[in-house]
This record gives structure tokens, C-alpha cells and sequence, in this order.
């Protein structure tokens, strides 16, 4: 049994059969997983310097080489590396008085600090499994996104008290701004929302659930959605980055009707993380900083002078940092153009099993180990839940802790 | 997917009953039943004025030649590999309670639906529902696709 590292669902139940460097047959693994894998054999990196293919022990001396001599270097990535990996990346951070930050602080970030600190209650996906009879899909797509969404945890399982799921027991609503492919699955619940509507909506909910008509939207639809969200037992939103983008500085709004929701009935809320270990690094960071994300340890080691902001997250810290160090993450074709081409013209080093348009622009390409194949670790699931996982092939190459212990070390 | 009525519109419409059948509506949903054939229809294969009706009728039916005993069509093509399938059949869900019934893939073979390479593959056809001259027109799998990558004729 492998553990897919494709998306933050760490499915455990696939089945690989390698040969001669490829993958021959793969049980259980969806669309998404099965490119993850299978692009290794097509695309892997190797280490190189200005586009020379070089040793990787020269690799990392040049790595190594760059980080000492900047002033200000990021590190930005980590939501593709193991609880280890990025551990050593934060005593990395400290060490050289670095600005670190990870893509949360372009994704989830905003709504994952909430349910880090508690004020915003959450669950496990097990227990959507078993209790959950509403899931509520609020500008995601987990059929693209998380494939197996549906299929192992919100919707088609039979769980303890769900026993006859989709059928009878369950009910999925989606609120999007488009007919996604999940919506078609729960067309009966879809509520479409304008680009940026998302506060209206959500006001609309509110004044129904008090009982009063809505003034804007659809007042029959939304009515019907008011019932539905009381007579709810135990309910679960997943808000995906599209409604974290159209929210934004109105998130409290958001906090108020979970507040509302759980003086009616139960309401958890599970944010639909991306990449596969992203709020590993979230607690980590709080755990260490007091911050989930965008930290600079600059002027001094141990967390003595620990800021934290805007200024810090990759968007500005990009602009004035003079190196970066990218782990497991491909900014210049994911970011705004801006923020790329910052990172752009300053210089990178690139850790990657493969290749990507950062590394294609890096000074320092050091390819790793693809964690759940060719590397062992731990990662947190998108609720939470800690996964461990083991290589299920050996392999020369160094995995992301390995490589940042030698940095580390060459510093 | 082609319906009933529009292979009728292509066929000589006569009733001439030379097939065996008593309409061409008949005659029709036989072929969509896949259990007439095209060759069955003397007029249509004769006659030269159907000529171009013929050809059309051999397009629209070229879909269903990849067709299953059951009826059913895969498009892998457009198959996200989700495993709703695999997770709604009542068939595999009374093969392997402890694993299809709570979302896990399946570990045994005796399974219709299971995804293979990132993509869903169909085996024991002769379990499923729709097998047989007392089907049920279970669509477990087809209504829980998000992509429309699985079809029944």
C-alpha cells in the first residue's frame, strides 16, 4: 500500500507495481495522482547550475554558497514536503535570519489561521464519514480538484449513522460561481453566485436563518436552503480558495454564520487545502511563532525577533529579497505575473523531483526524492489527521530533510 | 448518445414489416437494444433513395459498437478517476462491505467497477444489474459521474 501525495487527501489504500523505472500498474490511484506519479519518470530534474548539469554535491555547495551571501533570502514552498522537511526548513529560516512563508499565504491562509486558533469549529473527514448528512461545497470543485472527495469521505460512503448515504441520508449543496462538474452531481442544491457575491449570500443566509425574507437573490431558493441547513444534524462547509479570494477582509462575516449554524445544529467547517501537507506547515509555524505564515527571522536567531505581515508574505517579500529558496512548489507559473517576476530576476534555488517552470528559471536545480514513492515521512491531511507514510522504492536521490540538513550544514 | 427517434428518422419509415417486427419505431428500439441489425432491414439495404440514410445510420450506431453486454460505454478519455462509481454500486458495495461500502478501493476481483491507472475499468459484467433478460435499470454509476464518462445504450 502507497500513500498518494497528489492532493492534501493522503489516500492510503493505493496499490503500485513498479518496473524497470516506471509505473506498470496503479489500483485505486485517480487521474490526479496517477500524473503526479507518472510524471517522474518523464520529467525529473537533475542538479544543475545556470542550465550545467552538475554534481549534486556541487549542488548544494552552491547552494549553500548563494543563501550565505544574501541579505534578505526567502524561502518560500513547503506545502509539498513532509512535517520533517519542513521543520528543518523553519531551524533553516532561523538560522540565516531568512523570510519564510508558504503558499497559504496566496491560498487558505486567511480562513486556516481561524481554525488553527479555534474560533471557527472543525472535524475530521472520518467523521463526515460516519455523522455528517449535509456537505456544503462553497466555490470549490472537488471532482477536479479532489478527485476522491466525494467518493471516501462527503457524499457516496456509507458511514455508522449514514447507512444509507447519497441515497436517502445525505444531501450536497454546492455554491459556485460557475456549473462545475460537482455541481452537476447535486444539481437540485447548486446556488450560483455572482463573481465576488459571495458576502451577498452569505448575508442572505443569515437573514433567513432569523426568519425573515432575504432582499436580494433568488427568496424561494434561498428559503429552501434556510430549512434545509436547520433540519441539518451535522453539517460540514468546505470553503475552497474561491470563496477565500471573494471574501477576503470579510471573513468575520463568514465566522458569524458558523456561530449562527451551530446555535440551530452542528456545523464544522474543513477547508479544502491543495497541496498535500500545507497545514502541516501551518501548525508548525504556530506552533514555533505564533503565526501560520509569512515570518521573517531577520536581526536574530531562535524566534527573538520574529515579524510577521503582509510585508513578510511571498507577494511583497518577493520584491525585496535578493534569493530565494523554493521547495516543492512551482510560484512562477502559479503566482500573479508580478509576484513571478520578481522571482524571476533574483536568484533561485530550485528543490524539486520535477521539472517545472522554477526550476526551469532557477540558478540551482537540486532534485529530491518524491515523498510517499521514493521517501518516507509524515504529512497532515487537509483536517488535520496525521498520516505516515513509507518509500516503497529505493532510491540515490536525498529527500527534501535530507537536503536542507546539508545546506544547513554547509552554511 | 443516440436515441430511439433519431435512428427512426433514418429508416425508411414504410412499416413494410420485413424485419419481422410490426413498425419501424419497433425496429428501431431493437437497434438500439442491439438486438436487430442494421442488415435486417431489407429496404434500407436495398433500395438506392436510403443511400444516404443508410450511411448516416451506420455513423450514429458506430458508438454503440463499443458497447458492453450490459450496454454499458466507458470514455476513459473523460474519466477523472474518482471512484464514485466504484463507491455507488450496490454490486460492489455487496462484494466488499469493509472497503467499497466506506469509500476505500477494492482488494478482490469480484468487483464490476475499479479504478485502474487513474481511470475506471469494468470486469464481471455478468454480476451487474442490467445483465441478463430480468434486468433492473439500476444507473448508480452513470448518475454519480461527474463527467459524464460512463454511459448505458
Amino acid at each position: 500500500m502507497t500513500t498518494c501525495t497528489g492532493c492534501s487527501l493522503l489516500c492510503e489504500d493505493i496499490e503500485l507495481v513498479l518496473k524497470t523505472g516506471a509505473i506498470s500498474e496503479a489500483k485505486n490511484l485517480c487521474r490526479k495522482g496517477q500524473g503526479h506519479f507518472q510524471a517522474l519518470f518523464t520529467e525529473r530534474t537533475k542538479p544543475m547550475i545556470d542550465g550545467k548539469e552538475v554534481t549534486l554535491d556541487q549542488a548544494i555547495a552552491k547552494a549553500a554558497e548563494i543563501l550565505k551571501n544574501a541579505r534578505t533570502p526567502l524561502l518560500y514552498g513547503w506545502s509539498n514536503s513532509t512535517l520533517e522537511a519542513q521543520t528543518v526548513g523553519i531551524n533553516l529560516a532561523k538560522k540565516i535570519g531568512a523570510n519564510i512563508d508558504d503558499t497559504s499565504s496566496f491560498c487558505e491562509g486567511l480562513l486556516m489561521e481561524r481554525i488553527l486558533n479555534g474560533k471557527i469549529p472543525t472535524c475530521t473527514l472520518d467523521d463526515v464519514r460516519n455523522f455528517a448528512d449535509t456537505s456544503v461545497f462553497w466555490g470549490t470543485d472537488p471532482s477536479n480538484s479532489h478527485p476522491r472527495h466525494l467518493s471516501r469521505f462527503s457524499y457516496y460512503p456509507r458511514g455508522e449513522k449514514r447507512q444509507k448515504s447519497y441515497e436517502e441520508e445525505r444531501t450536497c449543496m454546492v455554491v459556485d460561481v460557475r456549473k462545475s462538474a460537482t455541481a452537476h452531481l447535486c444539481s437540485n442544491y447548486y446556488f450560483r453566485v455572482p463573481p465576488e457575491g459571495d458576502a451577498e449570500f452569505l448575508e442572505s443566509i443569515l437573514t433567513v436563518l432569523d426568519g425573515k425574507i432575504p432582499k436580494t437573490g433568488d427568496k424561494k431558493r434561498l428559503i429552501e436552503l434556510g430549512t434545509i441547513l436547520k433540519k441539518t444534524e451535522f453539517g460540514v462547509i468546505f470553503p475552497g480558495q474561491r470563496m477565500i479570494y471573494s471574501m477576503q477582509d470579510k471573513m468575520d462575516l463568514f465566522e458569524e454564520l458558523v456561530a449562527r449554524l451551530n446555535e440551530i445544529t452542528t456545523f464544522k467547517v474543513i477547508p479544502m487545502v491543495g497541496h498535500y501537507n500545507m497545514r502541516g506547515f501551518n501548525q508548525l509555524m504556530l506552533g514555533q511563532t505564533g503565526f501560520i505564515n509569512s515570518v521573517s527571522f531577520r536581526g536574530g536567531a531562535a524566534g527573538a525577533a520574529t515579524t510577521h505581515g503582509p510585508e513578510q508574505g511571498v507577494a511583497l517579500a518577493a520584491k525585496s529579497s535578493d534569493a530565494a529558496l523554493i521547495i516543492g512548489s512551482d510560484p512562477l507559473s502559479a503566482l500573479p505575473f508580478g509576484t513571478a517576476r520578481a522571482l524571476a530576476h533574483i536568484p533561485l534555488i530550485a528543490i524539486d523531483p520535477r521539472r517545472s517552470l522554477t526550476t526551469d528559471a532557477a540558478q540551482v536545480v537540486i532534485p529530491s526524492a518524491l515523498s510517499g514513492l521514493e521517501a518516507g515521512g509524515t504529512a497532515l491531511r487537509m483536517d488535520g489527521t496525521r498520516i505516515s507514510f513509507e518509500p516503497i522504492t529505493e532510491s540515490e536521490r536525498l529527500s527534501d530533510e535530507q537536503i536542507l540538513t546539508r545546506i544547513m550544514e554547509a552554511i | 448518445m443516440v436515441g430511439a427517434m433519431e435512428i427512426y428518422m433514418l429508416l425508411p419509415k414504410t412499416n413494410c414489416k420485413k424485419c419481422g417486427l410490426p413498425t419501424c419505431m419497433a425496429f428501431a428500439v431493437g437497434l438500439l437494444g442491439r438486438e436487430k441489425k442494421i442488415d435486417e432491414c431489407p429496404p434500407l439495404i436495398e433500395e438506392k433513395k436510403y443511400e444516404a440514410k443508410l450511411k448516416k445510420l451506420h455513423e450514429v450506431m458506430a458508438p454503440l459498437e463499443n458497447a458492453s453486454e450490459i450496454g454499458l460505454i466507458i470514455h476513459p478519455e473523460k474519466c477523472f478517476g474518482c471512484g464514485n462509481c466504484v463507491v455507488a454500486c450496490p454490486v460492489n458495495v455487496a462484494a466488499e462491505p469493509t472497503r467499497c461500502a466506506v469509500g476505500l478501493g477494492p482488494e478482490g476481483d469480484k468487483v464490476i467497477l475499479r479504478v485502474q491507472d487513474g481511470v475506471v475499468l469494468a470486469n464481471n459484467l455478468k454480476e451487474c444489474r442490467r445483465f441478463g433478460p430480468n434486468k433492473i435499470l439500476c444507473n448508480a454509476c452513470t448518475a454519480t459521474c461527474p463527467s459524464k464518462a460512463i454511459e448505458f445504450v
